[in-house]
């Protein structure tokens, strides 16, 4: 057993920059890289792609990832742990291996199976949100169960280069190492709240090194065009030193991890995921150093007994279509485009909604009272069953520049379609995971 | 004089389906007393009635100088369906830093 391991995140989602990752394996001294790009609603996009492609539905950017760092991690002898299977992961993996052939390099891997448990739906399930059935909402497309180290653990007693997971949730990616590594016992509800604190800490990786948290005025951030992605050496008593790689931009303080500690926590005493429920109220903090901060504290009580399942459905299409004024009367005039394409088709949407981008559209009318913009972007959007309908908002945006009023221009339309994710708890006994073993 | 909550306070919002989080703190930890005392559950949710249709609940963190705020049914129909430009509503925190005190 080791006394710390040091382990990086170079990815807080989906589309996060590459070149953190490779910096952090390069230079970061690591012993576990993460790459954390999974949201709540990338699965269920994923889970679409792989309906129409039964080789597709792992991450868009896995192969221009990996393609980079995998020399660097063989290299340096770091362990990647990624949920970048997203849908497929077996896919994923398959790609990782062509990869690996290509670039002549021998390599590993061990996929994590289970989370997919959408053949166990029947459709009568309640949803969390609305306790409602979840097949009121619409179609159904997919259904994931936040897994937890469980899962993970087997894999990491493989001598696996990779391991390359689907939903999971997001600071198990980060506790499972500290388990297998440091000898942590699961039934350890401290430890387990402690590692799953620092986990927290990290998997939105430049978010707490400065980059989300930046504010000219009043928290400025240096070097935010190079921002490093964080590094927690982690103790075998839970506590744990976040740092970055020297000569990377950002800040780690006290400030910037607070920000983080409670971002997207809704009770601080409550804290749910698959191995625990952790109590965040007696973190502590200690900067001993530059972009060097000690993390201590925090606790978690016993691991739940269900577990979270994200439900994907078809929620139907939205239609944009945004135009912009400037000058005299500006704001008048993108009121008038706005009632005029309000009576032409407001009422046959589901949804409708007109926004005046630079005055209201992010907070609404409350807090923007009294300010008169130079410029505003009227934005139209429309939510509807039918595409073809939601193709109307664009469309109708676009006719404004003929049909007025005057001086309106940019116009541009866009359209996509919606896969709402609502969520449910199952029993954790009837979602067995395992694990799959490739190598090149 | 009235200050905005922005000249002494830093914000971060997340969501969580249809709730959203804000976490608030002071620049200078010194002024801490001051956000237990003018940043109530019921003045935030005042001060968002626009935005906030559920219940509001304050959560103290003495220990690190935090407040949390925890706003249920406030993104409209939830992240994944809203038709708002910004349908997680990370830019609220600095809605809620308009707040005058």
């Amino acid at each position: 057993m080791k006394e710390k391991i040091r382990i990086g995140c170079g990815a807080g989602f989906s589309g996060d920059r590459l070149e953190p990752g490779l910096i952090l394996t390069e230079k970061g001294k690591l012993d576990y890289l993460i790459l954390e790009c999974l949201a709540e609603r990338t699965i269920a996009l994923a889970q679409k792609r792989k309906q129409q492609d039964p080789n597709a539905g792992y991450d868009v950017l896995l192969e221009r990832r990996i393609e980079s760092l995998l020399p660097l991690l063989l290299q340096h002898k770091t362990r990647l742990i990624t949920n970048m299977g997203a849908a497929n992961p077996l896919a994923g993996a398959k790609k990782i291996l062509e990869i690996a052939n290509k670039l002549g390099l021998k390599v590993k891997l061990a996929v994590v199976l289970g989370d997919d448990v959408f053949d166990q739906l029947s459709g009568q399930e309640l949803s969390m949100e609305g306790h409602k059935p979840l097949n009121s909402y619409g179609k159904l497309v997919s259904a994931n169960a936040y897994l937890g180290v469980d899962a993970i653990l087997p894999a990491l007693a493989t001598d696996a280069h990779i391991i390359l997971t689907g939903r999971v949730a997001d600071p198990s990616l980060f506790l499972a190492p500290m388990i297998h590594e440091l000898g942590w016992d699961k039934e350890n509800a401290d430890l387990m709240g402690k590692g799953t604190v620092l986990g927290h800490l990290m998997e939105c990786a430049g978010q707490i090194t400065g980059g989300y948290f930046a504010d000219p005025i009043t928290k400025p951030v240096p070097d935010m065009e190079i921002l490093g992605h964080p590094i927690v050496e982690v103790s075998a008593d839970g506590s744990g030193i976040i740092s970055k790689v020297e000569g990377t931009g950002g800040l780690i303080t006290s400030q910037t991890a607070k920000e983080q500690l409670l971002y997207e926590v809704l009770d601080p005493a409550n804290y749910y995921t698959p191995d625990v429920v952790a109590d965040f109220r007696s973190v502590r903090f200690k900067e001993i150093g530059q972009n060097q901060l000690q993390v201590t504290g925090g606790t978690g009580k016993t691991q739940p007994e269900t577990l979270k399942v994200s439900v994907g459905y078809e929620a139907g299409w939205i239609g944009e279509g945004e135009i912009s004024y400037a000058g005299a009367h500006a704001v008048e005039r993108a009121k008038l485009a706005g009632e005029i394409i309000t009576k032409r088709i407001g009422d046959r949407f589901e949804e409708f909604r007109v926004d005046y981008i630079g005055m209201s559209s992010l907070h609404g009318e409350q807090l923007s009272q009294g300010s008169s913009p130079y410029e505003i972007r009227l934005r139209i959007a429309g939510k509807s069953k039918s595409k073809s309908l939601a193709q109307l908002i664009g469309e109708e945006v676009e006719a404004l520049y003929t049909n007025g009023p005057a001086g309106g221009g940019g116009a541009r339309k866009y359209l996509h379609e919606v896969i709402g994710v609502v969520s449910i708890l199952m029993n954790r006994t009837t979602i067995p995971s395992s694990i799959q073993l490739l190598e090149s | 004089m009235s200050q905005k909550l922005a000249d002494i306070a830093h914000s971060r919002a997340g969501d969580k389906g249809n709730t959203l989080v804000l976490s608030l703190f002071p620049l200078d930890e010194k002024d801490y007393p001051l956000l237990v005392e003018k940043v109530t559950a019921e003045k935030v949710k005042q001060h968002l009635s626009h935005q906030l249709r559920g219940t509001v609940t304050r959560h103290e963190i003495q220990e690190l100088n935090a407040l949390l705020f925890t706003c249920e049914n406030a993104l409209a129909s939830g992240v994944t369906t809203s038709l708002a430009m910004d349908a997680h509503g990370k830019s609220l925190s600095y809605a809620l830093l308009e707040m005058k005190i």
